[in-house]
């Protein structure tokens, strides 16, 4: 067991865009006198926390809604493969209220170390109202002040997704990853006129929608910084173009008028700037396009093919993919352009890099001895770990703590198809992400607001 | 296998009949035209481009490189598309599924490009010559070893009707 009883961050009440908080102050952690409980994310085997998380006190017409949330956050968190979550059928505890102190007694018993206490209730205007709060089994103590989420009844399952979040934090120390969504290409037919269509959905499957009708191939979607937007690649007028496509209900544009074909379209960390190839076929190089001014600056030189860039979250520096030493490789510039810095030097052919939300790691494509793999390596190229083998793995995405990572697979064949799968920065936890049929290109946002 | 073939040989007919549509000039009876035998195309015809001259060429393992055969299909097609001035082309540049989407992009732009400037070379004006890369978006063969790969490794100069505009 790696769980860890050291000193906690105090969980503040969470705020959403369309959810609003409650400021609902819960039960207000005395001091801490013990330290709490912890899991210690390692790089070794993490045996899973037991919690508990009985049915929500519901009232108010709220007890659908509670059902719902209360699986999102039990799914949530069992997925992530740091906690058990044990089955309602052994609880011998009865839970009256979120502010009643629960009688530790009895969850002691059945080993669980965390329970999670929630209720909902519909408002007098129709919406939804939750409040929870994580208790420390062993130490009897509150974990943090709790939560207090109101939300349209539409978004219940935001609501679950935001409780697992600050689970996530509160025993963990690090930001959750739930209430998030991935941008993907779905995609139908035979392998040889294959519809694409961008898509987006929750990262659990849920509320599936199409952005694009399927009437032109697309590629490649990318999350702006905030999550409102994406950019992505279209072959609508003939040729492949980057494409700016407003999530909000805003329309979508072709970024830039110039010839070239464009491609490998990546935001900066402000969503001032895109980053993407421009191709005059015989040479690709990488540029910068200012979103304002869509006036273009040209980052690489040279006959070699420079593609797949992709920002430090600090904005300084580029990783990106050359082929300028014979094969494909990886490489790091500064932002401005300047000298690259090959950091690639394994056997194989290195691609499709992204830099990790921390700023401490660069996962890749890698493709060596007619197998591809997901990796990650430190920026300078070093501890370089393989995390998955495939006929086609490809084109890896952070989750915005930067603990889990999707990517693509492909089956060989006629009959061969893609599908999104995710697996954690250490390699452990592989598993299928839910999408409706062959799915390719995640782009995972960040946390939603 | 004997129930198949006749319906490889439908197929086949339907998919030039799908090609025909294509072109809006009397080629699109070019197949039966009197005074061809069978099998033969009117010279001025996509079908003759096609079929009979070729309308694609290959490439090794990441290379944009065109060897003599290649060389040699592609001086036939810029014969052809000095002798029938009015057609403009698209070269489609397509890499084999053995590479990243993005990495592969860049390959179809270059084998594009390099069929692109040997027609120049020979003579076609740039601005009846357009260029698309499709990556590995658009597989030609479908299986997943090298027979199919090598199939895949191509530009394709696809004949478009007037000049481009």
């Amino acid at each position: 067991m790696t769980a860890r009883r050291r000193p906690f961050r105090s969980l503040a009440a969470v705020s959403l865009a369309a959810l609003v908080a409650a400021g609902a102050a819960l039960a207000p952690a005395p001091g801490a006198a013990q330290e709490p409980l912890r899991i210690e994310i390692t790089e070794g085997v993490i045996e899973p926390m037991p919690i508990a998380i009985p049915a929500f006190v519901s009232n108010g017409g709220a007890s659908a809604y509670a059902q719902e949330i209360r699986q999102v956050v039990v799914d949530d968190l069992a997925g992530s493969g740091l906690f058990r979550i044990i089955d309602s059928s052994a609880y011998l505890g009865r839970i009256g209220s979120v502010d009643e102190r629960p009688e530790f007694e009895n969850w002691r018993v059945i080993n669980a170390e965390a329970l999670g206490i929630a209720e909902a209730a519909m408002t007098e205007d129709g919406r939804l109202q939750a409040r929870f709060q994580l208790w420390d089994v062993y130490g009897g103590k509150p974990l943090g002040d709790g939560l207090g989420l109101r939300a349209a009844a539409g978004d219940a399952r935001r609501i679950g997704h935001k409780i697992a979040d600050a689970i996530h934090l509160a025993l963990t120390g690090e930001p959750g990853y739930f209430d998030s969504r991935v941008a993907f290409v779905s995609e139908s037919g035979p392998k040889n006129a294959r519809q694409k269509r961008i898509a987006v959905m929750d990262q659990d499957g849920a509320n599936l929608r199409y952005v694009t009708d399927g009437g032109s191939l697309v590629l490649a979607p990318e999350f702006s910084p905030a999550g409102d937007s994406l950019v992505y690649i279209s072959w609508g007028s003939g040729a492949p173009k980057v494409v700016y496509q407003d999530l909000r209900g805003g329309g979508s544009e072709v970024l830039g008028s110039f010839p070239s074909m464009s491609f490998a379209p990546k935001f900066s960390p402000d969503g001032g700037r895109v980053l993407m190839s421009l191709t005059d076929g015989a040479n690709t190089d990488i540029y910068s396009m200012s979103l304002s001014s869509r006036q273009l600056t040209k980052l690489t030189s040279g006959p070699a093919i420079e593609t797949s860039p992709d920002f430090s979250p600090d904005g300084a520096q580029i990783v990106f993919e050359s082929d300028a030493g014979g094969t494909p490789q990886l490489y790091v510039m500064p932002a401005s352009g300047g000298a690259p810095r090959r950091i690639s030097f394994g056997d194989g052919r290195y691609g499709t890099p992204v830099w990790s939300p921390r700023g401490d790691q660069i996962a890749f494509t890698k493709q060596l001895g007619g197998r591809f793999h997901v990796g990650v390596m430190r920026t300078d190229g070093s501890n370089e770990r393989l995390l998955t083998a495939s006929f086609l793995d490809e084109g890896p995405t952070w989750s915005p703590n930067g603990r889990v990572l999707m990517f693509f697979r492909e089956s060989p064949g006629a009959s061969g198809a893609p599908q999104i799968w995710r697996v954690d920065a250490n390699g452990r936890n592989l598993r299928r992400a839910p999408t409706p049929g062959a799915a390719s290109d995640p782009s995972w946002s960040p946390l939603l607001p | 296998m004997t129930v198949l073939k006749p319906l490889a040989a439908l197929l086949l007919v339907a998919g030039l009949a799908a090609c025909s549509t294509d072109v809006e000039d009397t080629d699109a009876t070019a197949g039966a035209t009197p005074g061809y035998g069978a099998g033969q195309f009117d010279p001025a015809s996509v079908e003759y481009f096609n079929q009979s001259i070729g309308d694609r060429v290959y490439f090794a393992t990441d290379s944009s490189l065109l060897d003599a055969a290649s060389q040699a299909t592609l001086r036939a097609q810029a014969d052809w598309l000095r002798q029938n001035a009015a057609r403009t082309a698209t070269i489609e540049g397509h890499a084999d599924e053995r590479g990243t989407r993005e990495y592969n992009l860049a390959l179809g732009a270059r084998r594009a490009a390099a069929a692109r400037s040997f027609l120049i070379g020979e003579g076609i004006d740039a601005s009846r010559l357009r260029m698309v890369t499709y990556g590995k978006e658009r597989p030609e063969a479908l299986c997943s070893n090298d027979s199919c790969w090598s199939q895949n490794r191509r530009s394709v100069t696809v004949i478009a009707g007037g000049p481009i505009s």
